[in-house]
Order: structure tokens, then C-alpha cells, then sequence
């Protein structure tokens, strides 16, 4: 058991270092901070100055191991074009990006689920069916396109909800929320649906999958056999233990929500770290685009390996799989 | 890919279904219709002097105010949507194709590396492939496409762009063609036919080249068609994001993100119907894709 969750760890140390490694590299190589940093007419003392004060002139590895432990401390530099630190920069992007997260989530649930059990359980009616064509159509579709279909029927023919931006919102210590406010959950509304459609097709084959897989399996038949309701067969029996790859899955899935809610945000505008992540792309702003790639590749390396290690404790027959 | 694309009654002895046809006819006349967009489109998008600013923004020609010269209305410099469009997907499908092609090349050579000498090769390469499956394609291809920026200044990188997006699909296409190509070539480097092969002395070269890759080839062309419509979604996604093709050589993405700045002002045309044809394009190869999928190889289903 310790042997997994060291290999885990180290495996989950080894890419954060290659993350930020990468992260340093682009730091260091790509662009001259100092032609970035200095005002035009900068005299070439100026320039050697900054250098200087910017630990430029140190060997590469002292740079690097300067890199993390600033990095550790939580010092991502200063963002060339706000001119602000990058740390409180994300942090004042997150609460925005993880409410849009948060509701996706919930909504793709609140569909994926019934919609996978109305598949599996009538594999060949209209209804199933139905859904099966409009999920392929929904993989087909990109989510700017969603997105945009949804201004345009929402926001610009009906005019019932608003189209840009988080409305108002209310500010609980560091984190605004958008959830309080009548404007703000209206905001909240066309974006969390265009990120949840992105999901909704994913959860709703892992459950019909399951399902099927599910309703085949012996105790449901003697369930049958038994003479129990079919209603208590199917969701107290069957549902439950169809459902447990499906948290797995969408626990998984949240740190890719995260990356993906980039599109989402910019067809929105939505004051997200994805946003702010799209317009350091464009304008070759260098630390913030190193320290969202560690902050979103910390996210991912955190969820698959807690997922790895909650799996060992759970299923015994994984632990001596891997050992 | 292209041999059973080409040949339509194959289709129908392999017993696919009459949707699958349909599809498969669709995404070919789509194909044939961008690759020939100089010769069917009706002005040429690219060309300054065949459009002016006084025609632009003009809704479609079935509309009430539609002029007939423009069959789908024209976009915000007066350039007719239709040709537009046509070039656009040409744009689009070459992309895509050269990502594939890209993907392919890297991922089978280092697949056959890989599954033909294992050990410490085969540790090495499928680590960086666990790494790089950790990220999501498309912020991968963003972090790429933001690197080819700051290296090539200004207008070198609309230049450049076609090179930067197929490069920045391919690097998290490639490793779905290791992994299978690997799988096969353990399995095909155990048989007699290639422990005999070493035993006469061939080179591993001549091996991997000449013995084991007809055989490992069939899932590899499985695989392309569905990411070809893969490499399609990321490219527009990416152009869409603004860091894709230029607006003076747009793909159908770059059309969209033009469109989505005239939403608002109920100017629905120039982002919907390239919207339309993507979506369709894409539908179109995803519907081939998944029979061929399960027809040759019912295995790939499980990963998706």
C-alpha cells in the first residue's frame, strides 16, 4: 500500500517538475522580459540594470532553482501587460471560472443521468434513439458554435438573458460570487449551458454504458426473479451502482472543464482565468501564460492522483495490479 | 482512409447502413467542393479588388433585403459569404489533413520504436505520451500556438500560422497512434514470422518498415478519420480563440470569430452559416468514422 502511494507521489512530482520546467523555459527563452519590461529609449545601463535586479546574469540553474521557490512561495512574477502580480491576478479570476465550472457540472448531471437511464432501459424506442442522433450531433458541435446559437436565440431575438459578462456580483471576503444576485445567476445561465452540453454527451454514454452493463449482471436478474418493483430494480438497484464510474469521471473531468471553459469565456466574455489566459496569448504576456499552465497542471496532476490513490484503498485488486 | 473513401460500393458489400452512405457521400461532395473552391466559387475571397465596402454586411439572397449577387450575403468587408466559405473549409481541411498526416507519421514511428525494442525506449516514450494525455488537446495547442508567437514576431506568425495549428493539433494527436501502433507491434514482434525474420539477420529498420507495419497499418487508418474530424474542431476552435489563421486567410473558424462580433447587432449570417457547414463537414466524417470504428476494430470503442 505505501509502495503505490510513493509511486504515485513521485510520478505526480516528476510531472509538476517537467510542468515547470516547461513554465521556467518559457519564462526565460521566449521573448527578452527586458526588452518587454524597459521603456523604449532605455540606455543599454538601464537595460544591464534590470538585468541585474531581474537575476538574468545568474547561471541557468540558479535561475531555475529561483524559479520554484518563488514559484513555491507562491511569487508567479508580474504580468507585462496589466503590470500586476500574476497570483492576484488568478485569484481574482477563479471564484468566476469555477462558479461557470460548478454550474456546468451540476446541469450536465441533472441531464446526462436520466437521459443515460432513459437509453438503456428502452435501447430501441424513439426516445432512445432521438438522443443517440443528437448526442453525435453534440460531439460534432464545437462549443463556440453552441454558445453562439444560444446568444442569438436567448440574448438577441427573445432578449430574455444577457449575453456578456457575470452581472452582479457580491463580494464574501476575496471570493465575488455571481450566485446571490438576480443578474448575476441569469449571467450564469447561457454560459453554464453551453460548458454542461460539452460534458452532457460524455455522462450520458457513460451511463447508458453502465446501465446496459449493469442490468445484465446476475443480482439484478434474481432481483427480477424475486418479483421486486421494477422502479426499485432499476433505480435503487441498478442506478447506484452505475453511478460509481460516473463521479469518477466527472471528478476527473472538472480540471478539464477548467481548461475548456477558455472557449466558453471568450464567446461570453466572462471575467474568467480563461479569459485572462486567451489575452496573455494574444499579447505574449509570458508569466501569465507559465503560471496558468502550473496552476491548471497542479490541478490535473492533484485530481488524477488522489483519484489513483483513492482507487487503491478502494479495490484491493488494483493495489496488487500495480505493486 | 482513402481507398475506401474513393470507392463507394465497397460500402455498400461491407454492409454499412444507408445513413452511414449518406454521410460518407456528403463529406466527400463537401471535400471536393473546398478542394475545388478556385474553380466553383463565384469570386475569389483572396483576391482585394474583387470586393467593396459598399456591398458590405448584405443579408442573404433568399432574405427580404437580400441581393441576388450574393447568395449567402457577404461578411464586413463585402466579401461574398459563399466563396468565403469555400475557401475557408479548403483552409480547414488542409489543416486537419496535415495534422493527421503529422499525427500519424510521429505516432506510428514512435509507436513501432517503441513496441519493437521496449524496455527503457518503450518507458521513455510512453511516459512523455502519459504526460502529454494528462493535458487537454486544446490547451496544449493553445500553449503551442502562444510559444510560436513570441518566437515569431508579428507578421511572421499569420505567416506561419498553418504550420504553428498543425503542429499544435498534432503534439496531443500523435500519442493515440503510439499507443495503438504499440500494442499491435508487441503482439505481431512476438510471432514466428518476425523472430524468423531476426534470426536471418534483417536490420530492425528493414523489420519494423518492411514486415511489421503492413500489418499494424489497418487501426491506424481506422483512427485518422475520426481525428481528422477531431483536427477540424481544434483548428476552428483555435481560430475562433484568435489564435489561428488571419482574417486576410481565414478558415471557417476565423469566419465564425469574424461573425460573433456582428451577432449582437442581429447580423446572424456571417457566423451561422460557416457555423452550419463545420458542423456538418464534421458530423459528416464523425458518422463515417464511428462504423468504420466498429466495423474493423470494435476494441478502439471503449476509449473515447
Amino acid at each position: 500500500m505505501l509502495k503505490v502511494l510513493l509511486s504515485r507521489l513521485g510520478q505526480a512530482a516528476l510531472v509538476m517538475l517537467v510542468v515547470s520546467a516547461v513554465s521556467f523555459v518559457m519564462f526565460r527563452y521566449v521573448g527578452d522580459p527586458v526588452a518587454t519590461m524597459s521603456r523604449e529609449n532605455a540606455s543599454v545601463e538601464e537595460k544591464a540594470e534590470l538585468r541585474r535586479s531581474l537575476g538574468l546574469d545568474q547561471p541557468l540553474v540558479v535561475q531555475y532553482g529561483r524559479f520554484l521557490g518563488r514559484t513555491l512561495r507562491g511569487d508567479l512574477g508580474i504580468s507585462y501587460r496589466n503590470q500586476r502580480p500574476v497570483t492576484e491576478l488568478i485569484a481574482e479570476r477563479l471564484p468566476a471560472t469555477l462558479e461557470l465550472v460548478i454550474v456546468a457540472t451540476i446541469l450536465s448531471l441533472a441531464l446526462g443521468i436520466p437521459l443515460g437511464v432513459l437509453c438503456a432501459l428502452k435501447p430501441n424506442g424513439i426516445a432512445a434513439r432521438l438522443v443517440q442522433a443528437l448526442s453525435l450531433i453534440g460531439i460534432s458541435t464545437p462549443t463556440f458554435v453552441t454558445g453562439i446559437v444560444l446568444i442569438l436565440v436567448f440574448a438577441v431575438s427573445l432578449g430574455w438573458l444577457p449575453s456578456f459578462g457575470r452581472g452582479q456580483v457580491v463580494d464574501l471576503g476575496w471570493w465575488s460570487t455571481g450566485f446571490l444576485t438576480i443578474s448575476g445567476l441569469k449571467s450564469l445561465l447561457l454560459p453554464g449551458i453551453t460548458l454542461a452540453l460539452y460534458q452532457l454527451t460524455l455522462i450520458m454514454r457513460l451511463v447508458r454504458a453502465e446501465m446496459i452493463d449493469v442490468l445484465s449482471s446476475d443480482y439484478i436478474r434474481f432481483a427480477k426473479a424475486r418479483g421486486l418493483p421494477t422502479r426499485y430494480i432499476h433505480f435503487r438497484l441498478a442506478l447506484r451502482n452505475a453511478l460509481m464510474p460516473v463521479i469518477t469521471v466527472t471528478g476527473l473531468q472538472i480540471g478539464s472543464l477548467i481548461a475548456f471553459a477558455i472557449v466558453t469565456e471568450t464567446v461570453f466574455q466572462w471575467p474568467g482565468m480563461g479569459l485572462l489566459f486567451i489575452q496573455a496569448v494574444s499579447f505574449v504576456d509570458i508569466p501569465v501564460m507559465a503560471a496558468y499552465l502550473l496552476f491548471v497542471g497542479l490541478l490535473f496532476v492533484l485530481i488524477n492522483t488522489v483519484v489513483d490513490i483513492l482507487y487503491a484503498v478502494v479495490d484491493p485488486r488494483l493495489r496488487a495490479r500495480s505493486a | 482512409m482513402k481507398t475506401l473513401a474513393a470507392t463507394p460500393g465497397r460500402f455498400i458489400r461491407l454492409g454499412a447502413p444507408i445513413s452511414v452512405i449518406v454521410a460518407a457521400i456528403i463529406a466527400l461532395v463537401l471535400v471536393a467542393c473546398a478542394l475545388l473552391a478556385s474553380w466553383i466559387a463565384p469570386y475569389d475571397p483572396t483576391d482585394l479588388a474583387s470586393f467593396e465596402l459598399i456591398n458590405a454586411e448584405l443579408p442573404p439572397a433568399f432574405t427580404a433585403d437580400g441581393d441576388s449577387r450574393f447568395l449567402l450575403g457577404t461578411d464586413n468587408q463585402g466579401r461574398d459569404l459563399l466563396s468565403a466559405m469555400l475557401y475557408g473549409a479548403r483552409v480547414s481541411i488542409a489543416i486537419g489533413g496535415g495534422a493527421v498526416l503529422l499525427a500519424a507519421t510521429l505516432g506510428v514511428t514512435l509507436g513501432l520504436l517503441a513496441g519493437y525494442f521496449g524496455g527503457r525506449v518503450d518507458a521513455l516514450i510512453m511516459r512523455i505520451a502519459d504526460v502529454i494525455l494528462s493535458f487537454p488537446t486544446i490547451l496544449l495547442a493553445l500553449l503551442v500556438s502562444g510559444i510560436a508567437r513570441a518566437i515569431f514576431p508579428g507578421a511572421a506568425t499569420a505567416e506561419w500560422a498553418p504550420v504553428i495549428l498543425i503542429c499544435a493539433i498534432a503534439i496531443h494527436e500523435w500519442v493515440q497512434y503510439a499507443r495503438t501502433v504499440r500494442a499491435a507491434t508487441m503482439v505481431e514482434t512476438a510471432k514466428d514470422y518476425v523472430r524468423a525474420a531476426k534470426v536471418i539477420g534483417l536490420p530492425p529498420r528493414r523489420i519494423m518498415l518492411r514486415h511489421i507495419l503492413p500489418n499494424v497499418m489497418s487501426p491506424v487508418l481506422v483512427i485518422s478519420t475520426i481525428n481528422l474530424a477531431a483536427a477540424v474542431l481544434t483548428e476552428a476552435t483555435l481560430s475562433f480563440l484568435g489564435v489561428g489563421m488571419p482574417p486576410t486567410y481565414p478558415s471557417l473558424g476565423t469566419l465564425i470569430r469574424i461573425g460573433n462580433e456582428f451577432v449582437f447587432s442581429g447580423i446572424w449570417w456571417i457566423a451561422l452559416f460557416p457555423a452550419l457547414a463545420l458542423v456538418i463537414l464534421v458530423l459528416a466524417v464523425n458518422i463515417v468514422g464511428d462504423w468504420l470504428r466498429d466495423r474493423f476494430n470494435p476494441k478502439l470503442r471503449v476509449k473515447r
